[in-house]
């Protein structure tokens, strides 16, 4: 039975290729690379990888920054979480920052870099009436050595996909009651939250942390906007390798990119072993009666936080749209000199194909990982199976840093006479959408009450009914989250795109790339808002087809 | 299966091979008719940087001439660095796909040729024999038969010019310098204001290299393969000097910006008041798309400035080598060139010889305007040539060591 096989068919999809990427990566690390005369096993290219200036430092800033970012954002969220009250000023934030999640990782950190720069919106709006500054003030901001530019800007982006795991999860724990019986007992509203609901609501946003550590330990387009220059993180050498001209460098790339999986892997493991402390540490404070302590502080930063977040990511987004019709604006002026629709009008007419083929890989990729994770998910709860352990598999890919395995799985497509092509990207794709479909589907499917289908059943309906009428239409708003978030991760992808469609697939986000080596800001912020626009479009859609569904069943419109 | 034998008869039914069947023979650069008919229907996948709107606007217009002219589509594989086309023939060699590749021209200089050169990852010799090849006057002219110092070899045909130039903003700075020991005077005196992009950026490398030659008694030893022992003593010149100007660069010389885009952006921005960048127009181009102000223009340091040439260069086992060579073709023709040579277009510099040209081939680029910021090709000084591989990929290693810690 097909159903029976779902499972195991969306494992296989996932792990075939990262294992044989990962084997391509691996062997070269150890010296074998044939096409470059290397056919014995040795170390040599773990040496000269020690031997690289800098190093240290690379390995330090990634696995800091993995963890440090997530730490932030997890706390924003969960202090924003337990003072909002449902008021018109948290529902406005909450709806505020979910459209952020659709923004792509490179045009945040463009726009953040652009506020926060000495000759930057920031400074330019107090300058020099405030400041006296004529000329920017030589002040290393962005790009800074402890990589608190690329940490800010993670954050900015990690807080509303945290926010949003949370919002699929919060319904099933019933957090109403929890807070209204530890009212009850005399409780402050935040410190009730925080005592009642976020310890049962943290194992349920677990893997998402987990997904939110691996990206930072290893993320490329925005660390190499944001992050520090001398030396980059990790990753970023590791790229700058692998593109060297030396092609003697490849043994270094791959051995860096082993490295980097490891140095991921440790930052999950220090994540862990703080959870278990934390797990031991807070029980005292759990049941310590405390009603009180610290509400206020909770109510004003949790708001305040999560607010400045907001108007950061959002100032960041306006900075984008002024420059795509800015002319030139000199420093210190508050806005450009002169506007024009010079830069829409240079790259209008070259974005339909890139845009085309973003959305038909965007849709085909999201489709066929619906399906295969929908199988997956009824499969287990329809045969009554405990969330297993071979789950983890399916985040090898979210864990796994991209520039470990993609360059090897080139590699491998190529050995099987898989040439670059459009059905090739969208199996990439798929490599980084179907974990998060799964990641964003799992909890709401597994958690719906069972009594929905057992009714279903004694009035008579088959299991495939019961499915199609009662479950899915229940489950529609999550569904469509899901589908929604896993639009935006193809849409962002770039070196699955490149890589596998061996450039004769443009997308959205390959010319916006291309572009932005480039460096022509204003073009570099047209691109950008074009790339925001598609997944944007699906968070849209997501919100809105269950209101439109169920205009008359309030219940069931969904939270997201 | 068909296996066509003779080249002729290859040629009459190449459009229909080329859905049909990926494996051809590699075809005849010497008989150029049977080239060009062996390039009709064929689809060129051209890997080129992607940028630039300016450049890429003008592959575009190349892509039409091309398909009018041979019915040649020419597809614009957009790239952030040419090294992803590098990257690309390398795991089809690894993976043993050695007559269907996905990479059919790369636009490809200095360390990228010489690594793909030394790894036999190129097709040819082809060059030399294109019909255009003669305007450029290979015989008079070195550049062209050496990249970076590195012999050519017809693995690669001439497509642009361009010499590295330092641009600064008249309205910030009153004496621009004329050389690199009045430039660390400059940099003493206006602490902040000038950077050059990080080691390994070409740009980067350019700079260092810049002042390498300047600052030595004896240049020559650069143009040859480097020798153990010869790296300390010849470039202690160099070390001595970058320590001194790091302390006065832009952010003290604790960063440094990512490549020669973000060397503008900060001019834009007035962070710094001198830059540098290695095309001739680009301070005109810029002023022209409202990111740089139209007080910036060019200067060049007296004992010259370096300069290279760079090519399009075909893959071992690209699919569609007779379309490519047609398109590389015709990129040498007088109109192309003129064409890219005009700023309101692109502004890169033409390769061929103004003395091989007919008369009426010379008005077209007598025509062209360039631009307020560019300096007339006859202040541009003398072209000093890029040094050999060995020494730029010793000099950027060597300053990783120093200044990454």
């Amino acid at each position: 039975m097909l159903l029976r096989l779902a499972p195991w068919i969306l494992i296989s999809v996932l792990v075939v290729p990262l294992a044989a990427g990962l084997l391509m990566v691996i062997l070269p690390a150890f010296g074998y690379l044939p096409v470059l005369g290397g056919e014995t096993f040795h170390f040599d290219a773990w040496q000269a990888l020690w031997q690289r200036p800098g190093l240290y430092r690379s390995i330090l800033l990634s696995y800091a920054s993995g963890l440090i970012t997530t730490l932030v954002a997890l706390s924003i969220v969960a202090l924003f979480l337990a003072a909002s009250r449902g008021t018109w000023l948290d529902r406005g934030i909450r709806r505020l920052v979910s459209p952020l999640l659709a923004i792509p990782h490179a045009a945040v950190a463009f726009g953040l870099a652009f506020l926060i720069a000495p000759s930057g919106l920031f400074v330019r709006w107090v300058s020099p009436g405030l400041t006296g500054w004529e000329r920017p003030p030589d002040i290393l901001i962005v790009n800074d050595p402890l990589g608190l530019s690329l940490m800010a800007g993670l954050v900015l982006k990690e807080v509303p996909f945290l926010l949003l795991m949370c919002l699929a999860a919060l319904p099933q724990l019933d957090p109403e009651k929890r807070v209204t019986l530890a009212r009850s007992l005399g409780y402050s509203a935040n410190i009730a939250w925080l005592k009642s609901v976020f310890p049962v609501l943290y194992p349920l946003i677990r893997l998402p942390v987990y997904a939110v550590i691996a990206y930072a330990t290893s993320v490329v387009d925005m660390a190499m906007i944001l992050g520090p220059t001398l030396p980059p993180t990790l990753s970023v050498s590791i790229l700058g390798w692998f593109n060297d001209p030396d092609l003697d460098h490849r043994y270094m790339a791959s051995a860096g990119a082993v490295l980097q999986f490891g140095v991921t892997l440790a930052a999950l493991l220090t994540w862990w072993l703080g959870e278990q402390c934390v797990k031991r540490v807070s029980q005292g404070w759990l049941v310590n009666g405390a009603r009180n302590t610290g509400a206020m502080a909770i109510a004003v930063g949790g708001r305040l936080l999560l607010a400045t977040t907001t108007l950061l990511a959002i100032s960041a987004i306006g900075g984008l749209v002024i420059f795509s019709v800015a002319g030139f604006w000199r420093f210190p002026d508050a806005l450009p000199g002169t506007f024009t629709l010079d830069h829409w009008q240079r790259i209008l007419p070259s974005v339909t194909t890139p845009l085309l083929n973003t959305l038909s890989v965007g849709l085909a990729a999201t489709l066929m990982a619906a399906v295969m994770v929908v199988a997956t998910l009824e499969n287990a709860v329809r045969h009554h199976l405990p969330v297993s352990r071979s789950q983890w598999l399916l985040y090898l890919p979210l864990i796994v840093p991209q520039v470990a395995f993609l360059f090897g799985l080139v590699v491998a497509a190529e050995s099987i006479n898989l040439r670059p092509q459009v059905a090739l990207v969208i199996a990439a794709h798929l490599l980084f959408v179907a974990p998060y479909l799964y990641l964003s589907l799992s909890e709401a499917y597994r958690r719906l009450d069972p009594r929905w289908m057992q009714v279903a059943h004694s009035l008579g309906a088959s299991p495939w009914r019961a499915f199609w009428r009662v479950r899915l239409p229940l489950l529609l708003a999550p569904l469509l989250t899901a589908c929604a978030v896993s639009l935006a991760v193809s849409i962002g992808q770039y070196l699955p795109t490149l890589l596998l469609g061996g450039g004769r697939v443009p997308t959205i986000t390959t010319e916006a790339v291309a572009m932005a080596s480039g460096g022509n800001r204003r073009l570099i912020a047209v691109l950008a808002l074009l790339q925001a626009l598609l997944p944007f479009i699906g968070f849209s859609l997501a919100l809105l087809i269950p209101r439109l569904a169920w205009a008359k069943r309030r219940q069931m419109r969904g939270v997201a | 299966m068909l296996t066509p034998r003779s080249p002729r008869r290859l040629a009459s039914i190449a459009p229909l091979l080329a859905l049909a069947l990926p494996a051809v023979a590699a075809p005849d650069p010497s008989d150029w008719q049977n080239v060009v008919a062996q390039a009709e229907g064929q689809t060129v996948y051209w890997n080129a940087w992607g940028g630039e709107a300016r450049t890429n606007a003008y592959i575009d217009w190349v892509a039409q001439q091309v398909d009018e002219r041979y019915g040649i589509e020419l597809v614009h594989v957009k790239l952030g660095d040419t090294s992803e086309a590098v990257s690309r023939v390398l795991a089809e060699k690894q993976a043993g796909n050695d007559d269907a590749g996905s990479v059919d021209m790369i636009w490809i200089n200095g360390e990228n040729f010489a690594a793909m050169k030394e790894n036999d990852l190129l097709f040819g010799p082809w060059a030399e024999s294109l019909p255009n090849y003669p305007l450029t006057d290979p015989d008079n002219t070195p550049a062209v038969r050496y990249d970076w110092t590195i012999p050519v070899e017809g693995l690669e045909s001439p497509w642009s010019s361009s010499q590295v130039v330092f641009y600064y903003d008249t309205a910030l700075v009153e004496e621009h310098p004329n050389n690199m020991p009045e430039l660390l005077d400059w940099a003493a005196q206006n602490p902040g204001e000038f950077t050059y992009p990080q080691v390994p950026n070409f740009l980067g490398n350019a700079f260092i290299t810049q002042a390498l030659l300047e600052l030595s008694d004896n240049t020559e030893v650069f143009y040859a393969p480097m020798q153990e022992g010869d790296f300390d003593e010849a470039t202690e010149p160099l070390w001595a000097y970058l320590d001194e100007l790091h302390p006065h660069l832009w952010r003290s010389g604790r960063a440094f910006p990512s490549n020669s885009a973000d060397l503008r952006s900060l001019m834009g921005d007035s962070e710094i008041s001198i830059a540098l960048s290695f095309s001739t127009t680009e301070a005109s181009g810029a002023i022209a798309n409202y990111e740089l102000p139209d007080t910036v223009r060019s200067y060049v340091h007296d004992s010259g400035m370096i300069g290279n040439i760079s090519f399009m260069a075909i893959p071992y086992n690209a699919e569609n080598k007779a379309g490519a060579m047609v398109v590389a073709n015709y990129l040498m023709s007088p109109e192309a060139q003129a064409e890219k040579q005009d700023p309101d277009v692109w502004g890169s510099n033409t390769v061929l010889s103004m003395k091989q040209l007919s008369a009426e081939e010379r008005a077209l680029f007598d025509d062209i305007d360039l631009g307020i910021a560019t300096l007339p090709p006859s202040e541009l000084g003398e072209v000093l040539g890029q040094p050999h591989p060995s020494w730029v990929d010793a000099l950027a290693e060597a300053w990783q060591k120093r200044y990454v810690n």
